[in-house]
């Protein structure tokens, strides 16, 4: 089963960046996301995997698709990029995948000996909200923060939006 | 208290122990996927058919009119002869469309559904995965059946496809939040997203009624949230025939056409068993508080028949909402959302959380 998904990563990361047609890709992509969600499964870490479906595949991914419908024509194909463009992508990618590749090659994995521990929802929620030792409270705040300023200056837009066009 | 409700789990055990005796461990497990699967199939297939059939007597009944009558006794036949007839049909290709994307839309929303399906528990013991996320498993899976819906509405090359796809999004995106924050209510009150532990835990009364008011209202929400989740009437906004003809399926014909509409109600299906499930106790039979005997006497209806029941009643309830409210249009439909049941439910949980806190509930 690994094999298959991770099958399933590689070919459909290669067709993301390879097919012509950008809906394809957005496609290709929510298949690359939904094999990493299978592979959190097949780990037996079901939070993780439902949190992949519903962040990237439903929300993302579903964002990405909205735009394009919204500014692409179906017949719309990309140019294939020049070859300045191309060796220079590829080379980069050569390189990142490289050091990636030695980094992991260097390193000894050691199997762990801890025994698994249930991921229980309770103690994620706990965890999240402790300010203990490995508590995860203060980027919980943080990000919860953010994520307020971003919804107010969404809702501030749209108003700017609705002063113009008095008909909505 | 619940003891002498059949557990599933024996027969399903003893099936377990008898392959095992006939074959190897790897074997047994393949056997059993499949046994799985085509349960799975049978049941998808049946309840689709059935669903299209009540929808129609349902619809005929208020609308006064007899409804199908002449297939068989009652009609009962005339889904099974229209399914012949859409398999027969011709599937047509557009010239101007992106076949591959056009060809993998209906199997996206239809996997969605069975997705959802596996994680549902039918009757006590007789539930094919048990996450102890559960509740949230369903609201990801199901959250995807959009994309299925938007590369239908895309890939076809149609206005009118494309914009119920872009109707159906808004919508969908929007009212996963209230049918995901309803829900929530309910994980407050039982402290686990486990559907076995949710169900377990109505087994002295329903949420509905032991939550007081606020369970009540994160059921009424539910209810709307999740009729215009499934686009149905009269949220069917994405496939509104008197102004985009059939919406994003416009262009699909045969069995193509086929694999939305029985997605379609299966996700109707779908939703209305996790609406049992939470609300309403799921298999768990109608028990009163300390009323030993009452209690007896109610466990000796099937689990699995309480869990339908439950289900079409709901289901039932849906249809009511489709067939007496005139459809609304998308600008009334996303305040609807946005500014009165979101902020309805958010208030909700607070003030579940309060209750939970204080320990007010039963």
């Amino acid at each position: 089963m690994f094999y298959l998904f991770s099958g399933i990563i590689l070919i459909c990361s290669l067709l993301t960046i390879t097919t012509r047609r950008i809906l394809r890709a957005a496609v290709y992509l929510l298949c690359v996301l939904l094999a990493t969600a299978g592979l959190y499964f097949m780990l037996n870490y079901q939070f993780m995997a439902a949190v992949q479906l519903t962040l990237y595949a439903g929300g993302i991914v579903v964002l990405i698709i909205f735009s394009i419908l919204l500014t692409h024509h179906i017949s719309h194909r990309f140019k294939h990029p020049d070859l300045t463009k191309l060796v220079m992508g590829i080379s980069a990618a050569a390189i990142g995948s490289g050091l990636v590749i030695a980094t992991i090659l260097s390193h000894k994995f050691v199997p762990g000996t801890a025994p698994e521990l249930p991921v229980n929802m309770t103690e994620i929620g706990n965890q999240l909200l402790s300010t203990g030792k490995n508590g995860y409270v203060l980027p919980f705040e943080l990000i919860s923060i953010l994520l307020l300023a971003a919804m107010i200056a969404a809702i501030v837009v749209a108003k700017k939006e609705k002063n113009k066009n008095s008909e909505i | 208290m619940s003891s002498n409700i059949y557990d599933f789990s024996k027969l399903t055990g003893s099936v377990h122990a008898w392959l095992s005796g006939l074959m190897s461990s790897g074997w047994v497990t393949f056997t059993e996927l499949v046994l799985v699967g085509l349960v799975f199939l049978l049941l998808y297939a049946l309840l689709g058919l059935f669903l299209v059939y009540l929808e129609r007597k349902v619809c005929a009944i208020i609308q006064n009119r007899i409804g199908p009558n002449r297939v068989g006794k009652w009609g009962i036949i005339q889904t099974i002869a229209d399914l012949v007839k859409l398999l027969l049909k011709e599937l047509i290709p557009i010239r101007k469309s992106d076949p591959l994307l056009f060809n993998l839309a209906p199997f996206i929303v239809i996997i969605c559904s069975f997705l959802a399906m596996a994680a549902l528990p039918y009757a006590k013991g007789l539930q094919a995965i048990d996450f102890n996320i559960g509740v949230f498993y369903v609201m990801a899976v199901s959250s995807l059946s959009v994309v299925g819906i938007l590369i239908a509405g895309w890939s076809s090359n149609s206005k009118y496809s494309l914009i119920g796809a872009m109707r159906s999004g808004a919508q969908i995106v929007s009212y996963e939040l209230s049918v995901g924050l309803s829900l929530l209510a309910i994980v407050v009150f039982t402290g686990s997203m486990q559907l076995s532990t949710i169900v377990e835990s109505q087994a002295n009364g329903w949420w509905i009624f032991k939550g007081h008011i606020p369970a009540f209202i994160s059921f009424v929400i539910f209810l709307i949230a999740s009729t215009a989740e499934i686009n149905r009437g009269p949220f069917d906004l994405a496939e509104a025939e008197s102004e985009l003809t059939a919406g994003f399926h416009t262009e699909y014909s045969g069995i193509k056409f086929a694999f939305f509409f029985l997605a379609e109600y299966m996700n109707m299906f779908i939703v209305s068993a996790l609406g049992a499930t939470v609300f309403l106790g799921g298999w768990m039979p109608f028990h009163i508080g300390n009323w030993e005997g009452f209690n007896h006497i109610m466990d000796f209806i099937p689990s699995a028949v309480w869990f339908f029941t439950k289900t079409f009643f709901i289901i039932l309830i849906i249809m009511w909402f489709k067939w007496t409210f005139p459809r609304l249009r998308i600008d009334q439909l996303l305040t609807l959302e946005w500014k009165y049941l979101l902020p309805i439910s958010l208030f909700n949980i607070v003030l579940i959380a309060f209750i939970v806190l204080m320990g007010w509930h039963f």
